[in-house]
């Protein structure tokens, strides 16, 4: 599982936005998969770490704030405000996020997306699983996890068109 | 836009999207194809969708600090050298590269130096021989990087170690990428820098107790070995020793 430390960090990291809060997710995690490995009988050690790493980090934000997560349905109307939220024809998106390139800013846009939409997108582009094992580590339909990541990307394009008119 | 081309648009998105995640199949890619050569939204997704990545994959990444990571590897490594619990027994061969990771060349180096330096020699020949494999055409590389947040990460789940990958383009050795190898009986990672006209392997495993050893010369090719932090290194070259010795510093000079 070590060799995987800094995929679980990284994941234990974003998905708590704090990094004391990750420490601890991170070791219960680790407490977590020495009492399962036993019973691990997968080829993807990764996938399966990241996934007590995600669940613990559910487990204690469930703790710690109460039920405050909201399961969002991924339903088509999502997927269409997307299609018309895109930059006008006339906005270069290409110009407007070279503008947006900043790493803080980047990583404040991140931070800011809800925790579903966030761990898809993390597991996609840092992580670069595939859409299966997204499904499989947040134990959600691929269809979902399509979705998420669209929206999650969409939300991004989006605030990169926005930083055009900002001062 | 009708309701009906609205949730049309949506799912022809989606496969933009998949197509760029390399999730789509040949007759998915064919039908999107035909689409997007008439539709600008389209366009502008498939551009868009790269402009973020290229942004996220900019400084996002947040490997686990090496302060944590000492702490997690003491609390890991059994207290007492007594026999292990039968629950750790499978984990214990997972973990076991790691901690010599991190204890290093502090175990049992006595014992295993006299063991391998007979075998030393065939180990240069191998890395030579290994290197020379390397240069033919298109096998210097798995990971084309110059990133070392691209190269390190790509050895995870490839290889049971976290090699350091350094960036030492300042000292004029520009990192192009890196490859798993085969060496001494496992496998081992292997970093690609370049030097002026000449590239360098630098190879790097976890260290089973082999001494420092000064560069030798076999083939026209010079290596330099040293260990650090736990880890072996053997760097190769056709480059002039002078330039591995400096090579060596840089790495070394480099945090």
């Amino acid at each position: 599982m070590l060799p995987h430390l800094d995929a679980a960090h990284n994941l234990a990291r974003w998905l708590m936005r704090d990094s004391a809060a990750a420490e601890d997710v991170l070791q219960e995690a680790l407490l977590r998969s020495l009492n399962y490995f036993p019973s691990f009988r997968g080829v993807n050690p990764r996938a399966w770490l990241l996934q007590i790493v995600r669940n613990a980090a559910y487990d204690s934000i469930n703790l710690n704030r109460g039920v405050q997560l909201v399961p969002l349905a991924g339903s088509p109307a999502d997927i269409e405000a997307g299609a018309i939220d895109l930059p006008a024809e006339a906005d270069d998106p290409e110009e407007s996020l070279i503008r947006a390139r900043d790493v803080s800013r980047v990583r404040a846009l991140v931070a800011e997306l809800p925790v579903e939409l966030r761990e898809t997108l993390i597991l996609r582009e840092l992580e670069e699983l595939s859409y299966k094992e997204i499904s499989d580590v947040t134990q959600t339909p691929i269809g979902t996890v399509m979705s998420r990541l669209w929206r999650a990307r969409r939300r991004l394009i989006e605030a990169a068109g926005q930083a055009e008119k900002m001062p | 836009m009708s309701e009906a081309d609205s949730a049309r648009h949506c799912e022809m998105l989606l496969l933009v999207q998949a197509e760029f995640d390399g999730e789509l199949d040949a007759a998915q890619a064919a039908q999107l194809n035909l689409h997007r050569a008439g539709c600008a939204v389209c366009q502008r997704a498939s551009r868009a969708l790269g402009e973020t990545r290229a942004m996220l994959r900019e400084g996002l990444y947040e490997p686990a600090p090496q302060a944590l990571r000492a702490r997690l590897l003491e609390r890991a490594a059994p207290a007492r050298p007594a026999a292990p619990p039968p629950l750790s027994a499978r984990l214990a061969d997972w973990l076991r590269p790691a901690l010599g990771f991190a204890l290093g060349a502090a175990s049992a180096v006595a014992v295993s130096l006299a063991l391998l330096a007979p075998g030393t020699q065939s180990l240069t020949q191998q890395i030579v021989a290994s290197h020379i494999r390397a240069l033919q055409p298109g096998h210097l590389e798995d990971v084309a990087s110059t990133d070392q947040h691209t190269v390190k990460p790509w050895f995870d789940g490839r290889i049971d170690f976290s090699p350091p990958v350094k960036e030492l383009r300042g000292a004029g050795f520009p990192l192009v990428g890196g490859r798993l190898d085969y060496l001494a009986g496992r496998p081992v990672a292997a970093l690609v820098y370049h030097y002026r006209k000449h590239v360098i392997d630098l190879y790097v495993w976890p260290t089973a107790g082999v001494a420092a050893r000064a560069q030798t010369g076999r083939q026209g090719y010079n290596l330099v070995h040293w260990t650090d932090g736990g880890m072996n290194f053997w760097a190769v070259s056709d480059a002039e020793p002078k330039a591995l010795l400096d090579f060596k510093e840089a790495w070394q000079r480099t945090p």
